[in-house]
């Protein structure tokens, strides 16, 4: 058998992917911290307040990568749900529900901290801005999976349905996006824009790269996490989980 | 059977089902009514303000009322059983859902435009955008019928899954809602609405092509 092929098969046991993900986390967890560090420290202290919006413009270091994050998270989870709709790997299942929690806290970091910028650069919480709109729609479509992930009894089959409806969220978002930007440039209200500026200094880059490896990191442990407990739960009744307890009260 | 033949026979059982319950299959339509009447007594009876908003309530109003008759339509079949019937019928299942698409967007898109010249003399629409609106309307249902049946074939096995539906569906409504309402604004100001329309267009297409294939997809998943 290929070798990529036979590490999927193994990755979708339960079994060998806890100890997998348990072998890994640590090595992730830790440049996890140090990328928070580094990049906290270097945007909110280090990197120069913006010659218009002055120290307002270190939300950026937050709101940026958790903006990215919001939909780099969606795609993996509808990939993720693809592989569980059409295989029904019990893993697949799990990711994609892991990461919808994960997906929607970014999102409302988004939200948050674009609603936080704009009072002092705009003079409003809430501009109907099209990236804010589209952002505030993708958070209703995670909500919707969580919802739908909740709602059915069996947590298979809700897993299935949730990821079928990521899936269908998933071919809708640009649509989305391109009917909210066309929207938005026929209703332009008072002339708002985020940064003017497209390029930026690379004194503010670096630590907004920084801070997009952090979320990344952040992301694949708390996914890590998310997925050990979740098989501890669903295979409880196992021989080789009761094992690992055993021995955990040894 | 043919698959032709297996479709419009659901398609006929299911227009049959709404005329024997027809009090029933005109709620949607009357709550649209009763919302076009309720407006005025929120914003006022100016009729250049009603005019104003019209556009959106209009498009508001179809998607609110496309909702109600949403969670009925593959419960029902599975209630009573016929849906294990349609999982096992030798044809394949996007073809009938297909049809259970047409039927809804039939017994529940149709009455509203039915009811349109009512709802257009209600927002005080002028006659310029009369015919944009009633074009909005009838481009724009088929693809919340589409969209709207993904929601309710993925919630079949949730007992009243109404208010998840809403939520599940409305979000995938944004682009309907935007192109339909812009289209009778643009009328309004005596624009061209041509853009518009073929977005309506295009969007109806796309989701009557895919939905009865995911709604497929949906129904097997949770079938027991």
């Amino acid at each position: 058998m290929n070798r990529i092929v036979l590490y999927y098969h193994k990755l979708s046991s339960p079994e060998y992917f806890y100890r997998f993900a348990s072998a890994v986390l640590p090595w992730v967890l830790l440049p996890c911290v140090a990328c928070f560090a580094i990049g906290l420290y270097a945007g909110l202290v280090l990197s120069p307040p913006d010659y218009q919006q002055g120290d307002t413009v270190r939300i950026m270091y937050i709101h940026v990568p958790a903006a990215w994050m919001s939909l780099f998270i969606y795609v993996v989870m509808a990939f993720a749900g693809l592989l569980a709709v059409v295989w029904h790997t019990k893993i697949a299942e799990w990711t994609a529900m892991a990461c919808a929690p994960i997906g929607a806290m970014f999102t409302a970091v988004t939200l948050i901290t674009g609603s936080l910028w704009g009072r002092p650069t705009w003079g409003t919480y809430w501009a109907w801005d099209a990236r804010l709109t589209a952002e505030l729609v993708l958070l209703f479509l995670y909500l919707g999976v969580i919802a739908l992930y909740h709602a059915i009894n069996d947590s298979r089959q809700a897993a299935r349905a949730a990821s079928l409806l990521a899936l269908v969220g998933l071919v809708n978002i640009p649509i989305i996006h391109f009917s909210v930007k066309w929207w938005n440039t026929l209703h332009q209200g008072a002339s708002v824009r985020l940064t003017g500026a497209s390029s930026i200094h690379e004194s503010m880059l670096w630590p907004l790269l920084i801070m997009a490896l952090a979320t990344n990191l952040y992301f694949v442990v708390s996914l890590l996490n998310r997925l050990r407990v979740k098989i501890l739960e669903a295979e409880s009744g196992k021989a080789w989980v009761q094992a690992l307890e055993s021995n955990h009260h040894e | 059977m043919s698959v032709l033949r297996a479709s419009v026979e659901l398609l006929r059982r299911d227009l049959q089902l709404a005329f024997r319950s027809r009090m029933d299959a005109l709620q949607p339509v009357l709550f649209f009514v009763l919302l076009a009447v309720l407006v005025p007594f929120g914003v006022g009876p100016e009729p250049l303000r009603l005019q104003t908003i019209a556009p959106g309530m209009l498009m508001v109003g179809t998607l609110l009322s496309t909702l109600l008759s949403l969670d009925a339509l593959f419960v029902r079949d599975a209630d009573d059983l016929s849906l294990d019937h349609l999982l096992l019928a030798p044809v394949p299942l996007a073809a009938l859902t297909f049809s259970k698409i047409v039927a809804h967007w039939l017994t529940s898109a149709v009455p509203c435009l039915l009811a349109y010249p009512l709802l257009a003399t209600l927002f005080n629409l002028s006659d310029g955008a009369w015919s944009a609106g009633f074009l909005a309307l009838l481009l724009a249902t088929p693809t919340l019928s589409a969209i709207g049946a993904i929601g309710a074939a993925l919630t079949v096995s949730v007992a009243r899954g109404g208010t998840l539906i809403a939520l599940l569906v409305l979000p995938l409504y944004v682009p309907a809602l935007i192109f339909g309402a812009s289209a009778i604004e643009s009328a309004q100001a005596n624009l061209a609405i041509s853009a518009q329309i073929y977005f309506l267009s295009a969007l109806a297409l796309l989701s009557l092509s895919l939905s009865p294939l995911v709604c497929a997809v949906a129904l097997r998943l949770n079938a027991r």
